[in-house]
């Protein structure tokens, strides 16, 4: 691409990804900026959708309509331009450009890359075979439940986030299904052993089958149709026979359109504490990125919805020209699977690290229980399964890193509430900041 | 925005305003069919929170930098840009518990009946919210403007800027 910016349309903001990170940001920069020119280009062909619910969606219990982020008018309101369907194919970091993949080009001031993962595919023997599939669009979603019914068998290679969800959106439709999971439990990443535990015996009451300590080591065909799935065969040699194989091991960060540049790469794209990267006027978010993680006190993937929606917001006011500092994340996820309602956040599982302390409770009669990690009397880690309505209250202790000596105790109780707080600290919570965005946080006892 | 305030030296942990929250989202609004015979039943969205010695009627508040609305995975979750009130669409959420997760006051609840979050909405289409109305006590206050006024105040601080009782 040359440098010819004269004869090619200009738009102030660029945003590459049509998803949770960038929506936030094309919100944000409106807040800041009514007129400059928006662009949104994304290579799926919808609007924008809740990528969560692709599970619902083959679970054939919701239509496009009702998994739409914002109502249909949202482009034409805020005045953005929605090129839908197209990729992009090259970015031009030194002149401002972007090259489409119908040769269409386009200038910008401000990049915003939002390009979200990829689902990783292992190089599997038999994995061009019909009816191997991956799980991370709508389009996976049409496609899996055109493919499957309820005379089938799936094999679903993953038992993390997207895993569960999956096999759970199968056994709405009546397919049966086997789960196969390298680590010794499910959701290894997301929980501790004793809520996977909880979460294992809730699939397998759907009668799931859960393989543990084991992968895929060949697709095989069906004895009388090669080119369609028949099976699997798994690294101790057992094979299962299937009708259908979904990778759902995980999703790498989208970072070919920053391959070469200046833009810093490190597993994602490398930005700072206002989600710019190395390259001036270019920011990045969400699953494509490695942003702030305030647990970690690093930089790290956390591939999340609502991660994405917060990086993209600061990114889109820092482009409009309103510093904003990103205040940081951490790992964290809700989870209602099957009724069981569990959520999670923060380091679950310290593995022996000396300086944490670990107090848990559980509870049979009622399914409830209840973990917090701490580092020098503040939360770093959290895991509520069953009863979980108070555990927001604890992620915003841990969010904030306040000193919960004085009652950490109670918060394992059932009756947890902020009227168990301390008067001085309970009032100060319940008046709370008006922008959580731009406040450094704070170290309070 | 007006969210509803406490004054928690004078709540006594009756619960009604539980009550009245519960039967002002049911259906029928009549107590003997909301909390008998409807389904799916009628949640409270307030709730008393109960130690000793304290007692603490909480629901949203509102939060200008609501968390839960940018945690949501659907777009359920909202602030109406109007009154600021932030609310739920029902059709939208899929009860994935994020927004939950995310509530530094625990406000929002499971409605288990529909599989879906629900949380105070301050009763669209009534002068003053249910459970403020209904406070034997007046515990509950609905204020003009809550910016920097401390929600456990006294009445001696929340009275000037109050109204509803
Ligand atoms: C089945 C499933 C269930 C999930 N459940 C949860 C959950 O319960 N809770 C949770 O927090 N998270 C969940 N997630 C994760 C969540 O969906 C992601 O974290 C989130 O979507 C990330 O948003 P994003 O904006 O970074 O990227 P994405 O949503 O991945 O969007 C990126 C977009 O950019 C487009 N794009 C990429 N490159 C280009 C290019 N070169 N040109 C044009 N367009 C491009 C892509 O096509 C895509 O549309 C789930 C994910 C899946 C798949
Ligand atoms: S539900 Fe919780 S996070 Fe959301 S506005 Fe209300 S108090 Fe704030
Ligand atoms: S439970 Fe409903 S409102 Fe809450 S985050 Fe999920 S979809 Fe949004």
């Amino acid at each position: 691409m040359a440098g010819k910016k004269a004869i090619v349309p200009e738009t102030e903001y660029l945003i590459i990804g049509n998803s949770a990170g960038g929506i936030a940001a094309a919100e944000a920069i409106r807040e800041v900026d009514r007129e400059g020119a928006i662009a949104i280009v994304s290579e799926e062909p919808y609007l924008a959708y809740s990528r969560p619910l692709i599970s619902e969606h083959l679970a054939g219990e919701r239509s496009l309509d009702s998994m739409l982020l914002r109502s249909p008018d949202f482009y034409e309101r805020n005045k953005i331009e929605a090129l839908l369907g197209t990729g992009v194919a090259r970015v031009d970091f030194d002149h401002k450009l972007v090259e489409l993949e119908d040769g269409r080009r386009l200038a910008w001031r401000k990049l915003l890359l939002a390009t979200g993962g990829a689902p990783i595919v292992p190089k599997l023997k038999g994995s061009h075979r019909k009816g191997v599939f991956t799980f991370t669009t709508l389009e996976d979603a049409e496609k899996i439940r055109e493919a499957v019914n309820p005379q089938h068998k799936a094999v679903v290679i993953g038992g993390g986030l997207i895993g569960v969800s999956l096999a759970g959106a199968l056994v709405h439709r009546g397919v049966a299904v086997a789960m196969v999971e390298l680590m010794d439990r499910v959701l290894s990443t997301a929980l501790d052993a004793e809520a996977s535990h909880m979460v294992e015996e809730a699939l397998r009451r759907k009668q799931i089958e859960i393989v543990l300590g084991q992968t895929v080591k060949e697709i095989v065909g069906r004895p009388a149709d090669g080119g369609r799935v028949g099976g699997v065969i798994l690294k101790d040699g057992r094979t299962i026979a299937c009708d259908a194989v979904v990778f759902a091991i995980g999703v790498a960060p989208r970072t070919e359109l920053a391959a070469g540049s200046t833009v810093a790469v490190n597993r994602g794209i490398v930005v700072d504490r206002h989600m710019a990267t190395s390259c001036r006027g270019v920011y990045a978010c969400g699953d494509a990125a490695e942003a702030y993680d305030f647990i970690h006190k690093t930089n790290r993937l956390i591939p999340v919805w609502p991660n994405a929606v917060a990086g993209g917001r600061v990114a889109g006011y820092n482009m409009a020209g309103r510093p904003t500092r990103y205040e940081g994340s951490t790992g964290m996820n809700a989870l209602n699977c099957f009724g069981l309602s569990a959520v999670a956040a923060g380091l679950v599982e310290p593995k022996g690290d000396p300086t944490c302390e670990v107090l848990a409770t559980s509870s049979a009669a009622n399914g409830a229980y209840r973990r917090i990690v701490l580092r020098n009397n503040r939360i770093v880690g959290m895991v509520f399964v069953g009863d979980i309505e108070r555990s927001g209250i604890v992620f915003g202790l841990m969010k904030d890193g306040i000193n919960v000596r004085r009652f950490k105790e109670a918060i394992l109780s059932p009756g947890f509430g902020l009227a168990a707080l301390p008067d001085d600290l309970r009032r100060k919570r319940l008046s709370l900041p008006n922008s959580q965005l731009s406040e450094a946080r704070g170290n309070e006892e | 925005m007006r969210p509803v305030y406490v004054r928690e030296e004078v709540c006594m942990g009756c619960g009604l305003c539980e009550v009245y929250c519960a039967l002002a989202h049911s259906i029928s609004q009549d107590p003997i069919k909301a909390f008998k015979r409807e389904r799916p039943r009628p949640v409270a969205r307030i709730r008393v929170e109960r130690t000793d010695g304290l007692f603490l009627p909480l629901q949203c508040r509102h939060c200008p930098d609501s968390p839960c609305v940018y945690a949501c995975l659907t777009g359920a979750m909202y602030k109406d840009p109007d009154s600021g009130a932030v609310a739920v669409d029902p059709d939208k959420c899929s009860g994935c518990w994020t927004c939950i997760m995310v509530c530094p006051c625990g406000a929002i609840t499971r409605d288990a009946d529909m599989g879906i979050v629900a949380k105070c909405d301050l009763c669209p289409g009534r002068d003053v919210p249910a459970c403020v109305a209904n406070c034997p006590n007046e515990a509950l206050a609905w204020a003009e403007d809550g910016a920097g006024v401390d929600l456990t105040e006294p009445a001696a601080t929340a009275g000037g800027r109050t109204r509803g009782w």
